[in-house]
C-alpha cells in the first residue's frame, strides 16, 4: 500500500477536505439541519459531536452528496458535486450493511470496486487486510456466517480498501465492545498518521476527546461550536478544589463572594487574575492549605457549557442506551 | 457518463452473479415448464369435458320414412362437415309428429335431448331452449334440405398454392399476435421481479454505501441490466431447448408463417423489443418498488402493476389489425405499449427504419423514467433516522 503522507499535494489542490456554507435541510417541513457552516482541514482527525437526532447523519449525508441541501453549498475535496470525488472517499454509514451471501474478502473488494478499485486488486487487498486484522480464517466465509463484530470490521476494511484521502465514519463506535472500540481507535490513528483526513460522528465525548484535534458540536441542527478541542475546553475557566484549616481571614477576599464552604472544602472557578495571586493570598492570609487542586475542564464540561444541559443529558442517555444494547 | 457506466457495470456484475449462481435461478429456468404442463393438462381435460358437453342429441319425431331420410342425410353430410359438426339424431318411437305436447318428450327420452324435430321435413319444427334452437336450427334446415333432395354432397378437389394475399395477411396477424403474447408473458414475469429489487439493499442497509459511492442512476441502471442479463440467459436456454425439442419431436422446425421483415430480423427485433419492454416497465417498477421498504409493500404493489401491464398489452393487442389508424399510432408512440405495437408492425410491415426510431424513443424514455425514479428516491427515501420510513408508501411516492 502506498503511504499517503508521502503523496505530493498539487499546487491547486484544495486545502480543506470539507467546506460547508450555511447548509439547510428540511424533511416534511421540519428543519433537520439549520444553516451549518463547517470547514475541515485536510490531514486532521475531526469529530462531530452531538446526541442522536441532532443532525449529524443528515449533515454527513449532505457533505457526501447522498442528499442535496435545500439551501447553502458544500464542497467535498474542493468539489461542489461530492459524488465526483467518491474514488477518494471512504464512508462507513451508521446503519451497517453488507450482502449476506457474499464472501468476506469479496465484500471488501466489492466496496472497493464501487469506488474505482479493480476487482482483482480489491480481492487481493481484501485477503491481505483480513490477515493483518486477525480475520484471515474468515476471508472465505459468507457475511452471514460472521459474528456482528467481524462483519463490522469487514465493512470498515471495505471503507478503506481503496486507500482514500478522506474517511467519513458515522457513529463508528456504535455497537462495538470495548476491545473493538480500542482497535478502531488505533485504526483511525493509523490512517491519520498516513495523512488521511478522518471525520467521524459520535455521541461519546470520550472518543472525540482522545482522538480529535478539532471538533464540531452539533445540537438541534446547528453548530454552536467548531474548532480545536483545547479551544472548547478553554471556554470554561479551571475549577479550584481547596481544603483549608481555617475558615476565615484576609485570604477570603481572593475567593469569589458567592462561594460557600462545604465543611472546610471550597469549590470555585479560578478567578480571572489567575493562580499566582490566589496562592499568594492563601499563603499570606494564613488559610492553612490542607490540599489544593486546579482542574482544567474536560470536553464534557465544555460540551455542557456550549450545547446546554438538556442536550448533554440527551447524549448521556443515548450513550447509556447503547451501552445496554452492547 | 463513463463513471456511471463503470459503476452500473459493478452493480450489474454483482447482481447478475448473485442471481445466476443462486439455487433459485434453476427454478426460474424451470418456470416456463409449469404453465406449459398445466396448459397441456388443462387443455386436454377441457377438450374432453367440452366434447362430452357439446355432443348434442336431437330427437326425431317424424314419419318413419322421413326419419330414415334424415338419418341418411346426416350420414352423407358428415363426410364433408365432419361428425362433430352435426348433432346426433335419436329417432323417437311412437311419437306423433304433430303431438302438441312434444316438449314433454325432451326429458322423458332414453337420452337427454337438446331439442326435438317434429312436423315434417318440408316444415320442420325444432323444440328446445332458445339458445339450443337458435344454435341448431341452421343445421337442422341443412339436414332437412339434403334429406328432401336426396342428393349426395359434392366432393371438392383441392389445389394448394403457397399463399394468397388474404392468407398472408392472416398469418402475419397471427405472427404479430404470437409475438405480442410472448413479449408480454416474458415481460410480466421479469418486470414484476424488479419491484423487489432494491428491497435487499434497503433491508441489508447497503443502499447508503452504494448511494455514497456511485451515482444513483448507476444503481438503477446496474440493477435493470443485471435482471435483463438474467432474462436473456433464460430466453437463450428456453429457446435453445425449444428449438431442440421442435427438431426432435417434429423432425424439423414447423413451417411457421413468415413475418413481413423475415424470420431472422423478426427474431432480432423480438429480442430488442423484449429488452426495451422490460427496461421501460422494469425502470418504472424499480422506481415504484424503490419506494417500498418491506416485502409486504412490494406484494401490495404487485397487483396494480400487473393490471397496468395487462392494460398496456390489451391496447397493443387491440391495434394489431388497425395498422396506421390513430389508435395504432397511439400504441406505437405511447412508450409502454410501443414495443408490443412495434413487434406487431414487424410482423406486418416490411419497413425497417421505423424500428430504429422506435428503439431510440423507447431507450430515451427509459432514461427519463430512471432519472425521475432517482429523483424521487433521493428526495423521499434517503432520509436520516425514521423520517424516511414512517410515512405511508403513497406519501413516499408523492413526497
Amino acid at each position: 500500500m502506498t503511504s499517503h503522507a508521502q503523496v505530493n499535494t498539487p499546487a491547486n489542490a484544495p486545502l480543506n477536505a470539507i467546506e460547508a456554507h450555511h447548509i439547510v435541510k428540511r424533511f416534511d417541513g421540519e428543519t433537520a439541519v439549520d444553516g451549518i457552516d463547517l470547514t475541515i482541514k485536510k490531514g486532521s482527525i475531526f469529530g462531530i459531536l452531538g446526541p442522536n437526532g441532532a443532525g449529524k447523519t443528515t449533515t454527513l449525508r449532505m457533505l457526501l452528496g447522498i442528499i442535496d441541501p435545500d439551501e447553502g453549498e458544500r464542497f467535498l475535496l474542493g468539489s461542489p458535486d461530492p459524488i465526483t470525488k467518491a474514488h477518494q472517499v471512504g464512508y462507513l454509514p451508521e446503519e451497517r450493511g453488507l450482502y449476506q451471501s457474499m464472501k468476506a474478502y469479496d465484500a471488501i473488494a466489492f466496496m472497493g470496486a464501487l469506488r474505482g478499485l479493480p476487482l482483482a486488486e480489491g480481492r487481493k487487498r481484501g485477503r491481505q487486510m483480513m490477515e493483518e486484522h486477525g480475520l484471515g480464517d474468515a476471508a472465505n466465509k459468507q457475511i452471514r456466517q460472521l459474528s456482528k463484530g467481524m462483519a463490522q470490521t469487514v465493512q470498515l476494511l471495505g471503507t478503506i480498501v481503496h486507500e482514500p484521502d478522506l474517511i467519513i465514519l458515522d457513529e463508528p463506535f456504535s455497537g462495538l465492545d470495548a476491545l473493538n472500540q480500542g482497535k478502531l481507535e488505533r485504526l483511525i490513528r493509523g490512517q491519520a498518521d498516513k495523512g488521511v483526513t478522518v471525520i467521524f460522528s459520535t455521541h461519546v465525548i470520550a472518543h472525540a476527546e482522545r482522538l480529535c484535534e478539532e471538533i464540531a458540536i452539533v445540537a438541534n441542527g446547528k453548530i454552536p461550536f467548531t474548532g480545536k478541542v483545547s479551544t472548547a475546553r478553554d471556554r470554561l475557566r479551571p475549577q479550584v478544589h481547596l481544603e483549608t484549616r481555617n475558615l476565615d481571614g484576609s485570604w477570603r477576599s481572593a475567593i469569589p463572594d458567592d462561594c460557600e464552604p462545604l465543611g472546610h472544602n471550597w469549590h470555585f472557578t479560578l478567578p480571572e487574575s489567575g493562580v499566582e495571586p490566589l496562592l499568594r493570598a492563601l499563603i499570606e492570609g494564613d488559610a492553612g492549605i490542607q490540599s489544593l487542586s486546579i482542574e482544567r475542564p474536560g470536553l464534557h464540561d465544555a460540551f455542557v457549557h456550549i450545547a446546554g444541559e438538556a442536550v448533554a443529558k440527551k447524549m448521556e442517555e443515548d450513550n447509556a442506551l447503547e451501552g445496554e444494547a452492547v | 457518463m463513463i463513471e456511471t457506466i463503470r459503476a452500473s457495470f459493478v452493480i450489474a456484475r454483482r447482481d447478475f452473479a448473485a442471481i445466476i449462481f443462486s439455487k433459485s435461478f434453476f427454478f426460474f429456468l424451470l418456470g416456463p415448464l409449469f404453465p406449459l404442463i398445466i396448459g397441456i393438462a388443462a387443455g386436454g381435460l377441457g377438450q374432453q369435458v367440452r366434447q362430452d358437453i357439446d355432443r348434442p342429441v336431437i330427437g326425431v319425431a317424424l314419419e318413419e320414412g322421413e326419419a330414415t331420410k334424415l338419418a341418411s342425410a346426416r350420414t352423407a353430410l358428415a363426410k364433408s362437415l365432419g361428425n362433430g359438426g352435426l348433432p346426433e339424431l335419436l329417432v323417437l318411437e311412437n311419437v306423433d309428429p304433430s303431438d302438441p305436447k312434444i316438449r314433454e318428450k325432451l326429458d322423458t327420452a332414453s337420452k337427454p335431448l337438446t331439442a326435438i324435430i317434429s312436423g315434417s321435413l318440408e316444415a320442420p319444427l325444432l323444440t328446445g331452449s332458445e339458445g339450443d334452437v337458435k344454435r341448431w336450427s341452421g343445421r337442422v334446415a341443412l339436414l332437412s334440405e339434403t334429406a328432401l333432395s336426396g342428393s349426395n354432397p359434392i366432393e371438392v378437389k383441392n389445389d394448394f398454392v403457397a399463399a394468397t394475399g388474404s392468407s398472408k395477411k392472416r398469418t402475419q396477424i397471427a405472427t404479430a399476435q404470437g409475438g405480442q403474447i410472448i413479449l408480454i408473458l416474458l415481460t410480466m414475469i421479469l418486470a414484476g421481479m424488479v419491484l423487489s429489487n432494491l428491497v435487499e439493499e434497503k433491508t441489508n442497509k447497503i443502499i447508503e454505501i452504494l448511494a455514497a459511492a456511485i451515482p444513483m442512476d448507476a444503481i438503477f441502471l446496474g440493477k435493470l441490466f443485471a435482471m435483463l442479463g438474467m432474462a436473456l440467459v433464460g430466453i437463450t436456454v428456453w429457446s435453445t431447448l425449444g428449438f431442440i425439442g421442435a427438431s426432435v419431436i417434429l423432425s424439423g422446425m414447423p413451417n411457421l408463417p413468415a413475418p413481413a421483415v423475415g424470420w431472422p430480423l423478426f427474431c432480432v427485433l423480438m429480442v430488442l423489443y423484449f429488452s426495451m419492454a422490460y427496461l421501460l416497465l422494469g425502470s418504472l417498477f424499480l422506481g415504484i418498488g424503490a419506494m417500498a421498504t418491506t416485502v409486504r409493500e412490494v406484494q401490495t404493489l404487485s397487483m396494480p402493476v400487473t393490471m397496468g401491464q395487462l392494460l398496456v398489452f390489451f391496447l397493443a393487442a387491440f391495434t394489431v389489425t388497425k395498422l396506421g389508424e390513430p389508435v395504432e399510432w397511439f400504441a406505437v408512440v405511447f412508450p409502454f405499449s410501443s414495443p408490443f405495437a412495434m413487434i406487431a408492425r414487424a410482423a406486418q410491415m416490411e419497413n425497417i427504419w421505423q424500428h430504429g426510431v422506435a428503439l431510440i424513443w423507447q431507450a430515451m424514455f427509459t432514461l427519463i423514467i430512471i432519472r425521475f425514479s432517482v429523483m424521487l428516491f433521493r428526495r423521499n427515501v434517503m432520509k436520516s433516522g425514521n423520517s424516511g420510513r414512517k410515512k405511508s408508501l403513497l406519501a413516499r411516492i408523492r413526497g
